[in-house]
């Protein structure tokens, strides 16, 4: 599969490691085939030379000229609105997500393995009940209990992402 | 050497007048010279500052006190007067000298400082990581002396009973009850948890009263019934607390499970 995204000057990409890491920074300037010229005034990463290593590339990328200085590339952040349109990707909120689970504590992990235990347990029991139904292919099972799960499975679902 | 002669030479000086006090040239000049002296100094200071809070000239201190009184004794042939001692002499002598307790700078285990954890105090909960109620999450009830911490399990829910805990052993989780209100009695301290050896001296008495030496049967284990007592009085109010804990269901699991590592768990990365 081809790479998605390329590097470009204005490209968009995360820090993966090291200090900054987790943080917004866009891509200046080239500076040899291990380094670029790396810029993110309005996410707190100074200006700096950096290793492709420990850059992911994003799909946002700036219309900057190259090497501008950090005042272009603020305004240009703030015209595309980078900020706000990052904290809405997958790859945001499975970070955020990643940071929430280091965050928790013993007590925290306990109910979260309590919860997906019942979780399991709904869907199994309701896996079990399709299953049957679809066996016997007869369409008379009994209504009332199959209605009560369907109003608490969703429940629970929403209680465990609150969790996560 | 030098306090006889210190007392000796204000002694002279008081032959003269107090006012010579005040005129020091009128001082012998050998007396000058020893009130003077490094080593004495201090100690003509000393007398010089009681005699101050007393409202007396210091010389008036230097004067030794007489040892005995004269009494006048009644009847013909009693000799008329005795010397009494002004200060009775000791009653009791030792025949024997007993050896003097050497204090050294030593500082002993006892008074050593406690260092804690951060985080450990009363109602926090622990995990034990050693001995056979390692992985359990029990509750610190105090500190002791001794620098270990007094847990319980409580028992009723994970039969980890009162007990004492290195914390180094130990990892302190982030949870916490609130016990303020548990009372744990005065007796349970150090002592109170020392392995009793009753059985096996009893044993070995018999053996030398000329007991049967074939009777090696060991005591069969009898639980203490204070410490059944005490382990049941503080188990009630750690679960009343419980109980009145917001996630009380969970809380009830939560002790009542084992802490244990799975796929992707690095305990140094973790929080408690």
């Amino acid at each position: 599969m081809p790479p998605k995204h390329f590097v470009e000057i204005g490209r968009v990409a995360v820090i993966d490691n090291g200090t900054d890491a987790g943080k917004t920074c866009t891509i200046v300037d080239v500076i040899d085939q291990n380094r670029a010229l790396v810029d993110g005034p309005l996410s707190g990463v100074r200006r700096q030379p950096i290793s492709f290593k420990r850059l992911r590339l994003t799909k946002f990328k700036l219309g900057i000229p190259h090497g501008t200085s950090s005042k272009t590339v603020s305004k240009a952040w703030q015209k595309d609105d980078i900020n706000a349109k990052f904290a809405e990707t997958m790859l945001a909120k499975r970070m955020a997500a990643a940071e929430k689970r280091k965050q928790l504590t013993d007590f925290d992990r306990f109910k979260i393995y309590k919860l997906k235990q019942r979780m399991n347990k709904l869907i199994r029991l309701k896996f079990e009940r399709m299953r049957a139904k679809a066996k016997s292919e007869a369409p008379k099972p009994a209504k009332t209990p199959k209605k009560a799960d369907k109003k608490k499975k969703p429940k629970k679902r929403t209680t465990k992402e609150k969790k996560k | 050497m030098s306090k006889a002669k210190a007392k000796k030479a204000p002694a002279q000086a008081t032959t003269t007048p107090a006012a010579a006090k005040k005129e020091k040239k009128l001082m012998p000049k050998n007396v000058r010279k020893i009130l003077t002296h490094r080593r004495i100094r201090p100690m003509w200071a000393k007398i010089k500052r009681t005699a101050k809070k007393k409202g007396v000239a210091p010389e008036t201190l230097l004067k030794k006190k007489p040892k005995f009184v004269v009494k006048p004794i009644s009847g013909e042939k009693n000799g008329s007067k005795r010397l009494v001692r002004v200060k009775k002499e000791r009653k009791f002598y030792p025949t024997e000298d007993r050896p003097r307790r050497v204090r050294t700078g030593h500082i002993t285990f006892r008074q050593h400082k406690r260092h804690y954890k951060q985080g450990i105090e009363p109602g926090r909960v622990v995990i034990i990581l050693s001995g056979r109620h390692k992985g359990k999450r029990v509750v610190v009830l105090k500190t002791m002396p001794s620098g270990l911490l007094l847990v319980t399990g409580p028992m009723k829910i994970n039969s980890c009973p009162l007990r004492r805990m290195h914390q180094m052993f130990t990892i302190v989780t982030s949870t916490k009850l609130d016990i303020s209100g548990v009372k744990v009695p005065d007796h349970i301290d150090d002592k109170y948890f020392k392995r009793k050896h009753n059985s096996s001296k009893k044993a070995k008495s018999k053996r030398g009263d000329g007991g049967d030496i074939f009777d090696t049967k060991p005591e069969a284990y009898k639980p203490d019934e204070q410490r059944k007592k005490d382990q049941i009085e503080i188990d009630t109010q750690v679960i009343d607390v419980i109980r009145k804990h917001p996630e009380k269901k969970l809380m009830f699991s939560y002790l009542g499970s084992y802490f244990q590592l799975r796929n992707h768990m690095y305990p140094h990365l973790m929080k408690f």
